[in-house]
């Protein structure tokens, strides 16, 4: 086998200038590869952080039916302390589970004492809400003196920065809030601005923030209720797992009309990023694809003309009697170091590029955030397949030239012009 | 038992509607260690009876025996097979492979073919070099050595298997005077040497001198 290796290998320097541009292309496929998928990856994993970290969270549990009518923020699908305990039970239940936080989301109506607008609102539990969303107050603008340990108290109120604008509100005004609670009673009361949210991608992004015990009051529950419980976990790898998991153990608790009273959802669920998610996901692929094309065809054009240029040579081969499956192995082999040295070399140059795109880091700004900067990783797991796909698909192209290399009867060959 | 029996053969080819008799009804014994030529005009059919007689084609009609056996019955690998068992090539061109040095062209078939171990490969190889006279060119490439230089090395890869029969065909073609001489009484010492039978085809008055049974072919038949 090393000899099969050694004569493929001296047969490809043979050809030196030919072996050297088939094997930048393919190199230059594998660098486009790696490096694409470290940004892009790094990207989208730096969106989701952005996204899940800030504000949506990693996943949430409602009552069933809640999310199919989130538009209309439905007050009548809570959660009653009960139904929360249960849950509470079954997250305590999983290691996976980092916090978890209640919230209530409201529609209410904002007045500056001269002009009024609805809002939508986001009532939390601070405390809780900051090992849910760690990042929750990065698109927060507070007055300098404040507490940075505090992100709201009671009576409070953060508001989006275009209803800011429009409303003429700085930080400290005061405001009423007004809301329909879920009988249709209306209630009203006085709060303060203490801070403005930048909007982040989706409707969500538009919404205030108020303490949940200012909602329930406001709402006039007699009893704690919330509307979800957002979810944070150790290892946001993990997600589909866990999810998988809390959703087959959520489906155990049946309503009076025997359909699941709950209903969980991935951040992919809630939010329209996820379609941008999915597209990078495709253009990824789209790019291995387009290495996997450039891969096939050079080394089947190297290869079929190797075979066309040794004929005398291959009639040779089998004159001596060399079997023919050898000599088929003979041209897969020289395929196979063709893939193999280029896909070592793109590797190396990938992950250099990959190393120096981390030092001279490529800045971009995202809202508030204007010096987010790109990390390109690499998932060794990913690097090896395409390494597998590229030594596949080598050894595939030659397949075809190194058959017809093999059934090539000696006496034709020996007298090929 | 004649090494080699050519029973009733015929070869014909087929160029569109026209069908070209390469050889007909030939036959033919060729006895072991003898030194046999096969000489005529272009297109009497020498190659194609050098062909025949080493597996590398079929006889359309008429029977091929070799060492006992009737390699025209042969499928494709069991052809591949018995040539690298019996069977040596010197060719018109030597036909060294470029990407191996005089060295490694001779270990070829000791390796792709016979899997010999390598101490014994390397004994073999030494040997035969040391025979053909070329043991201190051994570590040059097929272009750094002249056409004479190249055929010894051909002709020792054509005997360091040891097999019983070397097909020659026009294995002075491409040489000068002095190297075909050379190459010619070569063959004959290792046929003296080694027990080999050698049969090739010349159109030299000169080889033919040198063959022990010189057969003529003119349109295919022995006259």
């Amino acid at each position: 086998m090393i000899r099969i290796f050694k004569i493929a290998l001296r047969n490809l320097l043979r050809y030196k200038r030919r072996t050297i541009l088939t094997s930048l292309l393919i190199t230059l496929g594998i660098v486009l590869v790696i490096l694409f998928s470290g940004l892009a990856g790094s990207f989208k994993t730096m969106m989701i952080g952005q996204i899940t970290d800030s504000n949506l969270s990693q996943m949430q549990i409602h009552k069933r039916g809640y999310v199919s009518s989130i538009d209309t923020m439905p007050l009548n699908l809570t959660l009653d302390a009960k139904r929360y305990k249960k849950i509470e039970t079954l997250l305590s239940g999983h290691s996976e589970i980092k916090a978890w936080a209640p919230r209530i989301k409201l529609n209410a109506m904002l007045s500056n004492f001269i002009d009024t607008t609805n809002i939508r609102l986001n009532a939390i539990h601070p405390e809780k809400e900051i090992l849910v969303c760690p990042d929750v107050g990065s698109r927060m603008t507070f007055d300098k003196k404040r507490d940075p340990g505090v992100l709201l108290k009671p009576g409070e109120v953060i508001i989006p920065e275009k209803l800011a604008k429009g409303m003429k509100l700085k930080i400290g005004d005061p405001i009423v809030l007004v809301a329909n609670n879920k009988d249709g009673s209306v209630n009203g009361l006085n709060f303060k601005v203490a801070g403005i949210i930048e909007s982040i991608l989706g409707p969500q992004g538009k919404e205030g923030y108020m303490h949940i015990k200012d909602a329930q009051e406001l709402l006039r529950m007699d009893k704690p209720e919330m509307i979800e419980v957002a979810i944070r976990l150790h290892d946001f790898d993990k997600l589909d797992k866990v999810y998988a998991a809390v959703s087959s153990e959520l489906a155990g608790f049946i309503n009076k009309k025997g359909m699941p009273e709950f209903e969980i959802h991935t951040w992919e669920k809630l939010s329209p990023f996820s379609n941008i998610a999915k597209m990078i996901d495709f253009m990824t692929i789209t790019m291995k694809i387009i290495m996997i094309a450039i891969v096939l065809i050079s080394i089947l054009n190297v290869m079929m003309m190797s075979v066309y240029e040794r004929v005398r040579e291959i009639g040779t081969m089998s004159a001596i009697g060399t079997s023919p499956g050898r000599i088929m192995s003979l041209f897969l082999a020289e395929g196979l170091l063709l893939g193999l040295i280029s896909t070592i070399i793109g590797n190396v140059i990938g992950l250099t590029g990959i190393f120096v795109l981390n030092i001279y880091k490529i800045s971009f700004a995202f809202g508030r955030q204007d010096n987010l900067l790109l990390a390109p990783t690499v998932n060794m797991t990913e690097l090896l397949w395409v390494s597998i796909i590229v030594l596949f698909i080598s050894v595939f192209a030659s397949f075809q030239p190194a058959y017809k290399a093999s059934r090539m009867e000696p006496v034709d060959a020996l007298g090929h012009v | 038992m004649a090494l080699v029996q050519i029973k009733n053969v015929s070869k014909t080819y087929q160029t569109g509607d026209i069908e070209i008799a390469a050889l007909s009804d030939i036959n033919l014994s060729i006895e072991k260690s003898a030194f046999v030529s096969f000489v005529g005009p272009s297109g009497s059919g020498k190659t194609t009876m050098l062909n025949m007689i080493g597996c590398l084609d079929k006889p359309s009609s008429g029977k091929v025996i070799v060492d006992g056996k009737q390699v025209d019955s042969f499928n494709r690998q069991q052809r591949a097979a018995f040539r690298g068992n019996a069977i040596g090539f010197i060719f018109q061109s030597f036909n060294l492979f470029p990407v191996l040095t005089a060295y490694e062209n001779i270990e070829y078939p000791l390796v792709m073919i016979r899997n010999e171990p390598a101490a014994k490969r390397k004994e073999m190889i030494l040997t035969i070099l040391d025979s053909v006279g070329m043991l201190n060119q051994k570590d040059k490439f097929p272009d750094q050595l002249s056409g004479g230089q190249k055929q010894r090395i051909a002709v020792a890869r054509a005997l360091v298997t040891q097999p019983k029969l070397v097909m020659a065909d026009e294995p002075t073609a491409n040489l000068d005077k002095t190297s075909s001489i050379n190459v010619i009484r070569l063959m004959r010492e290792m046929k003296d040497k080694f027990g080999t039978t050698f049969i090739f085809s010349t159109h030299d008055p000169r080889i033919m001198e040198e063959a022990e049974i010189t057969h003529t072919l003119v349109d295919g038949k022995l006259s």
